[in-house]
């Protein structure tokens, strides 16, 4: 394939299929957080997992 | 474990290896470069004959304690690396400002001139100052997020050294004229393999430690500083595909030409502001901010969105360093999109840094760490809205190759990146040193007040200097003849170099302040004595209940 033809189909794939592909992933990874069973407590439970440890150790 | 013999073969095989390349040098600088590896592989011959324990030595003379639950020697010895590169990046900086003012401070001497102190005071504050920030609170991190203990200790001590080695090489080759000629890329071919291998190193010991975790949820932090490593890999091996001219020179020349490299080169570079400068640097934010603030961040599932929006916009908008060029116009754009859209990631993860001290804000009046903390934030904000601004085309044919940028740049390292780092260094010293507290409260205080007055004269001179450049460049007369020659416009911005010099100055001396604090607080010294930050004065008159107002009407 001539380096034109490449760089034609990837300028293609870049505006229709793969951008749709990259915002799809995008949108379900942040609606991940939301949408999941437990999603509430779970986050609290990652937030607040750093106090856990009171003397971190020393 | 490998035995002693054939530990210190290895050194000395490398010790012979740099000896030959010194000698076999083609120019002047490969040869003492390779004298530096050298002497680098000679002192690692000698610890390993003597059979040296460098921790407990390190331990003598740092006064650092025992080590704990987790491998906190690294982190020490990276807190007070931290501290005096920036001292030594900080001090060139004020150097070239001051240079920039007035020439004759070059003294005539090439090693010293603008051009080869300039990429020496940036990478010193990115790449030695940010860089070992980053590697010592990763470890510092990722062991408490975790709750295990570094994986590959031998492995996470090559990385600190192996870094250092990284930073005296780039150091010394801008001196000795030894540059690629690409912004935050300088370093030649050899010593960015030699990067390679570290970061490589560096990436093994965060994964390692990840995976031997013994918490089942992975902190946002991590995933911070995990895209920071990984994304730093990929954009410092792409950007420096290299070929020497000769295995014996320091010469070497890139493999992309042209358009397509400035496109490459800006790629790295503006990811290396996303990912190295930001990325990295939220993930302190993500960790120390909550930890002194004493309460968990505003909504970690805002933090999740601003990872992804962050992962997957800031990837595209590296063109908008090539607005107007050669650059096809349809990819300007895209740039100058995606970096308006960042905006908004931005904005959110600082709105969740600032919120996490809603209900608590009196703490910016009584504590001087998160003082530090929220401006970096405020930082943070203002930057991330003035970038996107200035990427706008429109905004971008005034403003660049202005002074304009220098400012832009500075307000988020001066104020973003060194704010959240001092924060972060007094919030570790005086846990990783076992002291009560630190030195004095008082002076993180007048570091506080000496900085942020630093950055306001810093950023405002920057402005005024940008926009006059901006429109003397531009100002064209009836004839259609340029009004101003380039030397005019030098002239008029005398007086704003000589305040943004004063500026600089006033940053320096505040982090003068820091080093002295820390410096005391890790020598043990007695606290300083000092009218405490915040009185507490009861007022029995008002310690009343509401009088009038029944409880039930």
């Amino acid at each position: 394939m001539s380096a034109h033809s490449t760089y034609d189909l990837l300028r293609h794939l870049a505006d229709s299929w793969g951008l749709l592909v990259m915002t799809f992933v995008f949108l379900v990874l942040c609606l991940w957080p939301f949408l999941r069973p437990g999603a509430r407590q779970l986050s609290d439970e990652a937030a607040t997992s750093i106090f856990k440890d009171e003397n971190d150790g020393e | 474990m490998v035995s002693l013999v054939t530990r210190s073969g290895i050194w000395f095989a490398v010790l012979l290896l740099a000896v030959m390349a010194s000698a076999l040098a083609k120019d002047g600088g490969f040869a003492i470069h390779m004298a530096i590896c050298a002497l680098a592989a000679l002192i690692g011959m000698i610890v390993t004959l003597r059979q040296a324990d460098v921790d407990s030595i390190a331990r003598g003379i740092l006064k650092m304690p025992d080590q704990g639950r987790y491998d906190d020697d690294p982190i020490r010895w990276g807190v007070i690396a931290t501290v005096f590169w920036g001292m030594a990046g900080f001090l060139a900086g004020l150097y070239i400002a001051l240079e920039l003012t007035w020439p004759q401070l070059n003294l005539g001497l090439e090693w010293i001139n603008f051009g080869r102190l300039r990429p020496l005071h940036t990478s010193a504050v990115i790449f030695a100052f940010g860089g070992n920030a980053l590697i010592a609170t990763s470890y510092y991190v990722v062991q408490r997020t975790c709750r295990a203990r570094l994986a590959f200790p031998g492995l996470a001590r090559f990385v600190f050294w192996g870094y250092q080695l990284f930073i005296v090489l780039a150091a010394t080759g801008y001196l000795l004229g030894i540059t690629q000629g690409k912004e935050y890329a300088e370093p030649e071919w050899y010593v960015d393999l030699w990067l390679t291998i570290v970061w490589v190193a560096y990436l093994a010991v965060f994964v390692g430690t990840i995976v031997k975790r013994t918490e089942p949820h992975i902190y946002v932090a991590n995933w911070f500083y995990l895209s920071f490593i990984l994304t730093v890999a990929m954009l410092h091996i792409v950007n420096n595909l290299n070929l020497p001219v000769s295995i014996f020179g320091s010469k070497s020349y890139p493999v992309f030409a042209g358009v397509q490299g400035a496109l490459v080169q800006w790629w790295y570079g503006h990811n290396a502001v996303g990912f190295f400068l930001t990325a990295g640097f939220l993930a302190m934010m993500y960790y120390f901010v909550p930890k002194q603030a004493e309460r968990p961040i505003y909504s970690y599932r805002l933090s999740i969105i601003h990872f992804w929006a962050l992962i997957f916009l800031y990837i595209w908008a590296g063109p908008h360093h090539l607005h107007y060029t050669a650059l096809p116009d349809w990819a300007q754009t895209l740039g100058m999109v995606f970096s308006v859209m960042l905006w908004m990631p931005s904005w959110g993860g600082m709105i969740n840094g600032l919120m996490t001290l809603n209900g608590a804000w009196d703490k910016i009046r009584t504590d001087p760490i998160i003082r530090m903390f929220v401006m970096s934030l405020a930082f943070y904000g203002m930057s991330t809205f003035e970038g996107p601004m200035m990427s706008v085309k429109a905004v971008n044919s005034l403003s660049h190759y202005t002074d304009w940028t220098i400012g832009h740049v500075h307000s988020g390292a001066l104020g973003w990146n060194g704010m959240v780092t001092f924060g972060t260094l007094y919030y570790l010293t005086p846990r990783l040193w076992n002291r009560e507290r630190l030195y004095s409260l008082r002076m993180v205080n007048w570091h506080f007040w000496l900085a942020t007055t630093g950055i306001v004269f810093y950023a405002a001179s920057m402005w005024v200097a940008g926009i006059t450049q901006g429109l003397m460049w531009r100002e064209y007369g009836p004839d259609g003849y340029l009004v101003n020659s380039f030397a005019e416009t030098v002239a008029a911005l005398h007086p704003m170099y000589a305040l943004r010099a004063f500026g600089g100055l006033l940053y320096l001396s505040g982090a003068t302040i820091m080093a002295v604090n820390i410096t005391r607080t890790i020598l043990g010294h007695t606290l300083r004595d000092e009218k405490p930050m915040t009185e507490t004065p009861y007022d029995a008159a008002r310690d009343v209940p509401l009088a009038g107002a029944p409880a039930h009407a």
